[in-house]
């Protein structure tokens, strides 16, 4: 039985409120009366880091945040162990997030949630209609914009990159232990000794290339194959593995 | 009935991660259904040692977090069929592992096999806690060094106080390996001497294991000691070692060595 599983990325809003806090909550407010419905349903991340420890009235932010409908998925630049934050509730530690430029807030809303990056030049309507199911289906757009993420670096055991976006190129080696996740394509210019997971949106044409394969798992969209089921002779070699007929196949590069 | 096993040290490089794949090949050979668990999340070697390492898909924390079956992240001994490994995770961490979790694959596994043999992390925080908190058995791994027995004398006693076992006033049954025994180094003093180990950490012994390039031989190639030379010395403490945990009485063979007459000289003169 093979288990198919799916990326599924959402951008996440991240608010820096300043100090004086009574100044920022009013222009926060004034924000959601222009554009009601902006923050709802959207994942918010609390980036306490322009605010310090003795801000006044830091203590009740998080209340007043959650009274205004925004759902706080994460909070940073601070630490449980301050006092004025003894009674809020700390969401999971979230990993591998990506900054993605700043989000502009509709000045004069549609109420509707935006997807927010309008930089990419998506046509407005298809956005909404896109968010609409929350963010469904946002890798099968085709209009959005790949990008590839460039490391230049080796991938030590125990690293994990993740990259929902587009392709990863690795310049160096990937340890034993170490997991590369790409929703489009994974090229290695070195060593693949860890596990390598392309096409998690489900982009079955995705591919993994590496310069000398000795990869511990290769999985494509969902589809996996252990070093165990590796075709010795492909083992060290140039090599590329691809999606047939539902099956990881991996042929020698010539 | 059974048995929840952990091997545990608090000093790292002493020889925990060597020890249970041994004992588990051991007692596994023994036709009793084991799986041996890797709880070292973030630095996993089990799989390596077992030669499991490129057959693994779903680990522990998977299971644990429930994104995969306990049966789907199983791995089978090639070489032995009563014999299953639990990987661990590299690229997560001990925190990923929660209380509940833990409890709950325990659980599944004590329906499915005889012994589950727990390959705890170095250290004395959440995640040799984590290996510990079931225990039925402890196996205190010790080096013949002041340091390795200080370090086991504190894990000694969190056994006594931090196991499930312990807050439900029972016993965790304790045993003592001593591993990396160097004959030629006991044999000039240059080491602690059983005794002392044993007086200062007063549980029993399960066994001595010698320092031997079969143990790091066997690491090498991805099998433990007992399956790759079960004729080796170490192997054969391990199997005896194995025996004593089911119950057997056996005497404890102090390893010597088999070298020269003056040696052996020496030797009696030690004795």
């Amino acid at each position: 039985m093979r288990i198919r599983a799916r990326g599924r990325s959402f951008l996440a809003l991240v608010l820096s409120p300043e100090a004086p806090l009574s100044d920022w909550m009013a222009g926060l407010d004034h924000q959601i009366s222009h554009s009601v419905g902006f923050f709802s349903g959207r994942p918010v991340i609390l980036d306490l880091g322009l605010v310090s420890e003795q801000t006044v009235d830091l203590s009740g932010l998080q209340q007043a945040l959650v009274e205004r409908g925004i759902h706080i998925i994460g909070i940073e630049g601070a630490h449980p162990d301050w006092p004025a934050l003894a009674g809020w509730d700390w969401p999971v530690q979230l990993d591998g997030g990506r900054a993605s430029g700043a989000v502009e807030l509709p000045a004069n809303g549609t109420g509707a949630p935006r997807h927010g990056s309008d930089a990419d030049g998506h046509d407005p309507a298809r956005d909404e209609t896109a968010c609409g199911a929350a963010g469904d289906g946002a890798y099968d757009d085709p209009s959005r914009k790949a990008e590839t993420l460039f490391l230049d670096r080796p991938i030590r055991s125990g690293q994990s990159v993740m990259h929902l976006d587009g392709d990863i190129v690795v310049i160096g080696s990937v340890a034993s232990g170490a997991e590369l996740m790409a929703s489009g394509s994974i090229h290695v210019h070195g060593v693949l000794r860890g596990r390598a997971i392309a096409g998690v949106g489900g982009q079955s044409g995705a591919r993994i290339l590496a310069t000398r394969m000795q990869a511990e798992l290769l999985a494509i969209d969902g589809f996996y194959m252990t070093a165990d089921e590796m075709d010795q002779t492909v083992h060290d070699q140039s090599a590329q593995a691809f999606l047939q007929d539902g099956r990881v196949t991996v042929s020698k590069l010539a | 009935m059974a048995k929840v096993l952990v091997v545990t040290s608090g000093k790292g490089g002493v020889g925990k991660t060597t020890s249970t794949a041994a004992l588990g090949a051991a007692l596994a050979r023994t036709g009793q259904n084991v799986v041996v668990i890797d709880f070292d999340v973030g630095l996993r070697n089990l799989d390596l040692v077992m030669g499991a390492e490129r057959r693994v898909v779903f680990d522990f924390i998977n299971v644990v977090q429930g994104d995969a079956k306990l049966s789907q992240a199983l791995i089978r001994d090639k070489r032995l069929e009563t014999l299953s490994i639990l990987p661990a995770s590299q690229t997560r961490d001990k925190d990923a592992l929660t209380a509940e979790g833990v409890a709950e694959v325990i659980a599944e596994l004590r329906e499915k096999f005889d012994w589950i043999l727990c390959d705890s992390p170095a250290g004395i925080e959440r995640g040799a806690q984590m290996a510990m908190y079931h225990a039925d058995v402890a196996v205190v791994v010790t080096n013949p060094e002041v340091s390795s027995v200080r370090d086991s004398d504190r894990i000694i006693g969190m056994l006594d106080s931090t196991t499930e076992r312990a807050k439900n006033g029972e016993k965790v049954e304790k045993h003592l390996l001593m591993t990396r025994y160097d004959p030629s180094r006991a044999a000039r003093g240059e080491m602690l001497n059983t005794e002392d180990v044993l007086e200062i950490l007063s549980i029993p012994l399960l066994g001595i294991i010698p320092e031997s390039e079969e143990v790091l031989r066997a690491s090498n190639v991805g099998a433990p000691v007992t399956l790759s030379n079960p004729e080796s010395a170490p192997a054969r403490a391990y199997f005896d070692a194995a025996r004593r945990l089911q119950g057997e009485k056996l005497e404890i063979q102090i390893p010597l060595e088999r070298k020269g007459l003056l040696d052996w000289l020496f030797k009696k003169r030690v004795a």
